[in-house]
């Protein structure tokens, strides 16, 4: 009988009810999406930047990081490869050699990272040969250079073309060489895209006077969820003579922007259930006023409290619980959409994205935590809301509720 | 000699005490046996309403208790007191009052599953009340879907579903044309003479107190007079 009369009164005023349902379904549908959204720009980012480059995790020679220059770099020991095989969460290694140099090429010489990597294990790493947009993939035995996209341009090289890298080697020997630009890439971050010169480990190695010498070695995980986890099992394993980084030590200013734009998520969607929370609420207190009557009746005819109160918070719960339901409905298909089809946008807007070191893409994230948190987050405003009628009920005199 | 079904004693309820004290009710004593269908009459604010609330437990009298059948409700509090109003008295309200999301059967079954009665029980005692009203052709009707007439058939079936003490109708053919009013006024007449169910009707309506047995006259919050109607048209023919 309770179970009916929830039903029934729910759609008393069918109108009323689905408008409130509709209103909780696109407070849903725009939190839903707004998350989604967030999450997978950073996603998107973090794959950029670090699955596509710098990896979860780095190793460095204590220091480097604080002050990075080849004098810092650490000599590769069969040693520590050995440990580092023997970590089964290590999926995937790159072992690199870093630093800035100059780069010419005609008339025009421009600032670069030189970026020495084994060939093989960096396209397991961060599928390098997937970005070549022309010419073709550099092998480990050759001397020939990856040029990004971006640079080659400002550079006004081609594949074929030859350039000169001129730059400070180990302990402050001369660096000088002619390569030939074998591919030109397309890196995602833009800043990147601008700066990176690819060249064989061995190569880099001979031109740096760095034989056998890296300044880092950065790793693929399956589980990027686990990334402190497996930093704090490598220190414990290597960490004496090295430094482990995560990905957010090594780029604070990503995770800082990550959880700046966290936070005013949780401002505008306060805002938004906020907002949604009075649309409820006026809904809750018009079915509790203009029913003041009949619970009266109900009451004097020997309804407990208790059992009109079950009724009335009933209502509430349905009404938001299919209010939550239709906002999935509305939302899973579009988020599924937006990760598909990433909304890219172009000319200006692109450009002002591109100053702030973000691609302008906008893939969404399907997660089903962000559906359960915020179904979640609106069932919790609908309990409180639901408290409302409860009290009204348990302070009812039915003499008084039943006067004209 | 029947039994007595509703005793009040010295029953007084003060409105603004400490300012300016209004009696709604004064010193009242009442006692009403089982099958008597019983008339309160009076002016507007004389204190019927205060009077059956207090005999339906609904409201507390500021002095004297009421006693329904043995039972001193003026005692009970909360869900004890809920309980004994679902179990012991029947109400009927001036504007019908139905749940107007259930339908007529639903309605006259709703105390019934509140008492958590059978099925079996349940839908019997309807079909039997169904036919005594004369809705059976109604039965999945909603009350917007009956005129007022037969929606107060459906309250006061609803009201003696449960088989209760007694029937509370306050001013149940107020708002009915005279037709409604005869009909409904000659059911309750057949049910209280075949089930000696007892009511207690406030009313200022001449029909209702026609038919009354015995009839109570409030005025000021006081009984000015207790007698048959017979004595009253009497008395209005020699005025």
């Amino acid at each position: 009988m309770i179970l009916k009369l929830i039903w029934r009164n729910l759609w008393r005023n069918s109108r009323r009810t689905l408008i409130t349902m509709a209103s909780i379904a696109f407070a849903v549908l725009f939190a839903v999406l707004m998350k989604s959204f967030q999450n997978g720009v950073f996603n998107n980012l973090i794959k950029n930047v670090v699955g596509y480059y710098s990896g979860y995790i780095q190793i460095h020679q204590k220091g480097y990081w604080d002050e990075q220059v080849l004098d810092n770099s650490f000599e590769l020991q069969n040693a520590l490869i050995l440990q580092l095989q023997q970590n089964t969460q290590i999926k995937k290694i790159a072992p690199r050699l870093e630093t800035f140099v100059l780069v010419s090429k005609g008339n025009s010489t421009k600032g670069c990272l030189l970026v020495g990597t084994d060939a093989v294990k960096e396209n397991n790493l961060t599928q390098l040969k997937k970005k070549i947009i022309k010419g073709s993939y550099f092998e480990n035995n050759e001397e020939n250079v990856l040029l990004a996209e971006g640079l080659a341009k400002r550079l006004g090289a081609n594949t074929n073309d030859t350039i000169v890298l001129f730059g400070q080697g180990f302990h402050g020997a001369m660096a000088a060489g002619k390569y030939k630009i074998k591919g030109i890439v397309h890196l995602a971050s833009p800043s990147m895209n601008d700066t990176f010169v690819y060249l064989p480990l061995t190569a880099t190695q001979y031109f740096l006077s760095a034989e056998n010498r890296l300044t880092s070695i950065s790793f693929g995980i399956d589980a990027p969820e686990n990334t402190n986890a497996i930093v704090q099992n490598l220190k414990t394993q290597i960490g004496n003579k090295y430094e482990i980084m995560p990905w957010q030590e090594m780029m604070p200013e990503i995770a800082n922007h990550i959880k700046a734009d966290g936070f005013s998520f949780y401002i505008f969607s306060g805002i938004l259930y906020i907002i949604i929370g009075f649309g409820l609420f006026g809904t809750v207190l018009m079915m509790t006023a203009e029913r003041k009557y009949e619970f009266g009746m109900l009451i004097a005819i020997g309804m407990k409290k208790s059992e009109l109160e079950l009724i009335l918070f009933g209502e509430t719960i349905l009404i938001t619980l299919f209010g939550v339901l239709l906002g999935f409905v509305l939302s899973l298909p579009l988020v599924i959409y937006l990760k598909e089809k990433p909304i890219r946008f172009g000319g200006e807007i692109a450009k002002v994205y591109e100053q702030f070191g973000f691609e302008a893409l906008f893939p969404t994230a399907v997660d089903k935590n962000i559906f359960i948190n915020q179904s979640l987050i609106v069932l919790a405003m609908a309990v409180i809301i639901g408290l409302y009628p409860l009290w009204h009920v348990n302070s009812l005199n039915p003499v008084e509720a039943m006067k004209k | 000699m029947q039994k007595t079904v509703i005793d009040a004693h010295n029953l007084s309820k003060i409105y603004d005490e400490k300012t300016i004290p209004v009696y709604a009710l004064n010193k009242v004593h009442l006692h009403i046996s089982r099958g008597e269908f019983t008339a309160i009459k009076g002016p507007s604010g004389s204190g019927k309403t205060t009077l059956l609330n207090m005999i339906g437990g609904l409201d507390i009298p500021s002095e004297g208790f009421v006693e329904i059948n043995g039972t001193n409700i003026t005692k009970l509090k909360g869900n004890e007191l809920i309980d004994f109003r679902l179990n012991n008295i029947g109400f009927v309200f001036q504007s019908y009052n139905l749940i107007p999301v259930l339908t007529t059967k639903e309605n006259i079954e709703f105390i019934m599953l509140l008492q958590k009665r059978s099925k079996k029980e349940t839908d019997q005692r309807v079909s039997e009340l169904l036919k005594q009203i004369g809705l059976e052709d109604k039965i999945n009707k909603r009350p917007r879907e009956l005129s007022g007439g037969q929606q107060q058939r459906v309250a006061v079936a609803r009201a003696l579903a449960p088989k209760p003490q007694f029937i509370l109708a306050d001013e149940p053919t107020a708002n009915l044309d005279s037709v409604s009013a005869e009909n409904l006024l000659d059911m309750m007449l057949q049910l209280n003479q075949e089930e000696n169910m007892t009511f207690v009707f406030s009313t200022h309506d001449q029909r209702v107190i026609n038919r009354a047995r015995r009839v109570i006259t409030l005025e000021d919050g006081k009984i000015v007079a207790d007698t048959a109607p017979t004595t009253i048209i009497h008395e209005q023919l020699l005025e």
